[in-house]
């Protein structure tokens, strides 16, 4: 789960990391009195959504006074801000941040995730803020300074000195970035974090350590112990398909293509959206029923499916372990019926009770192609949408 | 001989009075022969009772003292399932097989570390098991449709391991073992350690490696085949057609920073030797092809 920087600086201060003052606004006039309330010659005018990159969009502006602030905000507030990370269509920026300028002698990068390689949590800074981290580590990534922590142990003491030093920070500013960097992975670990970024950490003129900018993700998977972070959670910045899916606990990521597949397992799930692309069709969508799937989950799957406006024919395609083939079946027959499918539907049954699946789809009277492994099933339904059946 | 389990193991159902627990424990019971490998199950404060003819105990510790148990499989769920491991390496079992899916990842990560250093093998969270074709069958794949046999399989993914076995079994090819090792980043066996034991396995003639994006795993197997591995190893890499940034279903299975897609790990695998199919519907006609 992702949430906005305002939010994440607000988790950050409760474990004592040091960020500007800030205030969140959902309006221009809430703008302008948070600038007056912040006090100060200067102002960051910051449109907050989810995806990265604002600033390159447009969407972080530098004020020098309130009437300033007042011209940012109602030029940023209802944007349609376009970042690398939002696609060309953009993000409509609805909430704003109203922060307290900063006099910066230098920018650097922090960041921490989870390294599959080590099994931990590892803290990685560079002396290059403010950049694109993935560019860095492609072009120099000599310039990156990783250390792995132990779970019992926390961040030491020496690692985050050593750290600090490493990406170039004077001697002055070092126990201050080595508090920091602890109390980061303080609230990285309690909060069950999956990734916190701060592009930039600056040193200011007067030799303090801040974070300028904060992103933090969460694990989902732990979301069920932290209500506050939940509480977080902006369905605005979110897919409205992936969320509706969410509910019925359906994997469902929405692609660009026209061939709606229908999967249980992820891994399958990825296989069946390559075999499309191998036979020169395109996926419209990434789908996951898991490993009990209900027929109200089936239908519930097809309509979400349906809703996306390119779909042109569907492929199910299951390999029935603990699914039953017959359970599926019947649930795809209940859903056809149910949402008055108006694309081919082309099935692939395997496994558990296949037999039966089969026969239940053949005698169900409905137009349903069926394949008789993978390849066919793939064939077929690229067939079918070029119109060469 | 196969890898990790046989007809000889005795297994312990960790949360074995939840649905999925009784549901799996009695599948694995009536398969081959489990009526002989099923020997206990374990749920806190339901010791003293049974679940067909199976004796429950209050813990690992217990179950294993009275029954002989060297393996156990989890069914725990996800809050308290990285405590199930926790109990089952401090009890000193050979090997754990956690099926549970969801499992926190800060929960995992001091559970690897505890691990450091002990003995028992981990293999998921977040898989479909382990089986050993008409031997023995440890988590929620279906039994039927595998066959003893010469091929050993190591896979990312539940169901898409049961593709790579349906199509072996078209082309007539049985299994020695099949492993999901699951679809999370902190987890137990990787490919490699799978690998490793394929390749000491004398009934294992070839291997199926079906990997997926995300992370490195597949890259440092691969690259360990190059240099030690003595039979013929097939490949197939899940999620071409992924888009970078966005998780597809696993846990593990997102391709970040540019790093961990597919094309990447099909390249290193194709220079260290192994033949990797584009065609997820052809890795039993693949696998055959290199059968010597």
């Amino acid at each position: 789960m992702k949430i906005h920087e305002y939010q994440a600086k607000e988790v950050l201060r409760k474990f004592g990391v040091v960020t500007p003052r800030g205030i969140p606004c959902f309006t221009v006039d809430e703008a302008v009195r948070a600038a007056q309330e912040l006090g100060g010659k200067t102002w960051v005018v910051k449109a907050q959504i989810h995806a990265g990159g604002r600033g390159k969009g447009g969407g972080v502006k530098l004020a020098k006074s309130v009437e300033e602030v007042r011209q940012h905000a109602s030029q940023i507030l209802g944007m349609q801000l376009k970042t690398p990370q939002t696609g060309p269509q953009g993000q409509k920026v609805r909430r704003l941040f109203i922060e307290e300028g900063a006099s910066i002698r230098k920018e650097y990068y922090v960041g921490m995730v989870v390294d599959r390689g080590s099994q931990r949590v590892v803290l990685m800074a560079s002396s290059e803020g403010g950049m694109d981290i993935e560019e860095v580590a492609a072009r120099t990534p000599e310039k990156i300074h990783k250390a792995a922590i132990d779970p019992f142990a926390g961040l030491t003491d020496r690692d985050a000195e050593d750290i600090a030093l490493k990406i170039g920070l004077p001697e002055k500013a070092v126990r201050e970035a080595r508090d920091l960097f602890k109390n980061l992975y303080r609230a990285f670990d309690e909060t069950d974090a999956s990734l916190a970024e701060i592009n930039p950490l600056i040193l200011t003129t007067d030799d303090k350590v801040v974070a300028l900018d904060a992103k933090l993700n969460f694990d989902d998977s732990a979301l069920f112990r932290h209500p506050d972070i939940v509480a977080m959670r902006d369905l605005d910045e979110e897919d409205p398909a992936e969320i509706e899916a969410s509910k019925h606990d359906l994997s469902y990521i929405q692609l660009d293509g026209d061939i709606g597949c229908l999967v249980n397992g992820a891994g399958l799930a990825m296989a069946t959206m390559d075999i499309i692309k191998l036979y020169g069709g395109s996926p419209a969508n990434f789908l996951d029923v898991g490993g009990g799937a209900s027929t109200e989950k089936v239908t519930e799957a097809f309509k979400i499916m349906l809703k996306n406006p390119k779909l042109k024919a569907i492929l199910v395609n299951i390999f029935g372990g603990i699914m039953k083939c017959d359970v599926i079946a019947a649930g795809v027959v209940v859903a056809a019926r149910e949402v008055k499918l108006r694309v081919p539907l082309i099935v692939r049954l395997e496994g558990t009770n296949v037999d039966l699946g089969k026969k239940l789809l053949a005698e169900s009277g409905l137009p349903i192609i069926s394949g008789s492994n993978m390849a066919d099933a793939a064939q077929k339904v690229v067939a079918a949408v070029s119109g060469k059946q | 001989m196969s890898i990790l389990i046989n007809k000889d193991t005795r297994v312990i159902t960790q949360g074995i009075t939840g649905k999925t627990g009784q549901f799996h424990t009695k599948m694995g019971k009536e398969y081959a022969n489990g009526r002989n490998c099923y020997v206990a199950g374990v749920t806190p404060r339901k010791g003293g009772q049974s679940f067909e003819e199976i004796p429950i105990y209050e813990t690992v510790r217990d179950a294993k003292q009275a029954t002989g148990a060297n393996v156990s499989v989890i069914y725990v769920p996800p809050p308290y399932a990285a405590a199930a491991i926790d109990e089952a390496v401090d009890a000193e079992l050979d090997l754990v097989i956690c099926i549970t899916e969801g499992i926190p990842v800060r929960d995992m990560i001091r559970t690897r570390r505890k691990m450091q250093g002990r003995s028992t093998l981990l293999v998921g969270p977040n898989c479909p098991g382990v089986i050993t074709p008409d031997e023995i069958k440890i988590g929620i794949m279906p039994g039927h449709i595998h066959k003893k046999g010469p091929v050993g399989v190591v896979s990312r993914s539940g169901t898409l391991t049961y593709e790579a076995v349906g199509q072996l079994m078209e082309v007539g090819l049985g299994q020695s073992s099949c492993v999901g090792i699951g679809g999370d980043p902190v987890n137990g066996l990787k490919h490699i350690d799978v690998m490793r034991m394929f390749n000491d396995d004398p009934r294992t003639e070839a291997v199926v490696m079906v990997g997926e994006i995300g992370g490195s795993n597949e890259e440092e197997c691969a690259r360990w085949v190059k240099d030690n591995m003595k039979k013929p190893v097939v490949g197939f890499i899940a999620g071409l057609t992924a888009p970078p940034g966005k998780r597809m279903g696993h846990a593990g299975a997102i391709i970040s920073g540019g790093k961990g897609t597919a094309s990447e790990k099909i390249a290193v695998m194709e220079e260290c030797g192994i033949k990797v199919t584009r065609n997820p519907a052809e890795m039993g006609k693949l696998l055959k092809s290199v059968l010597r």
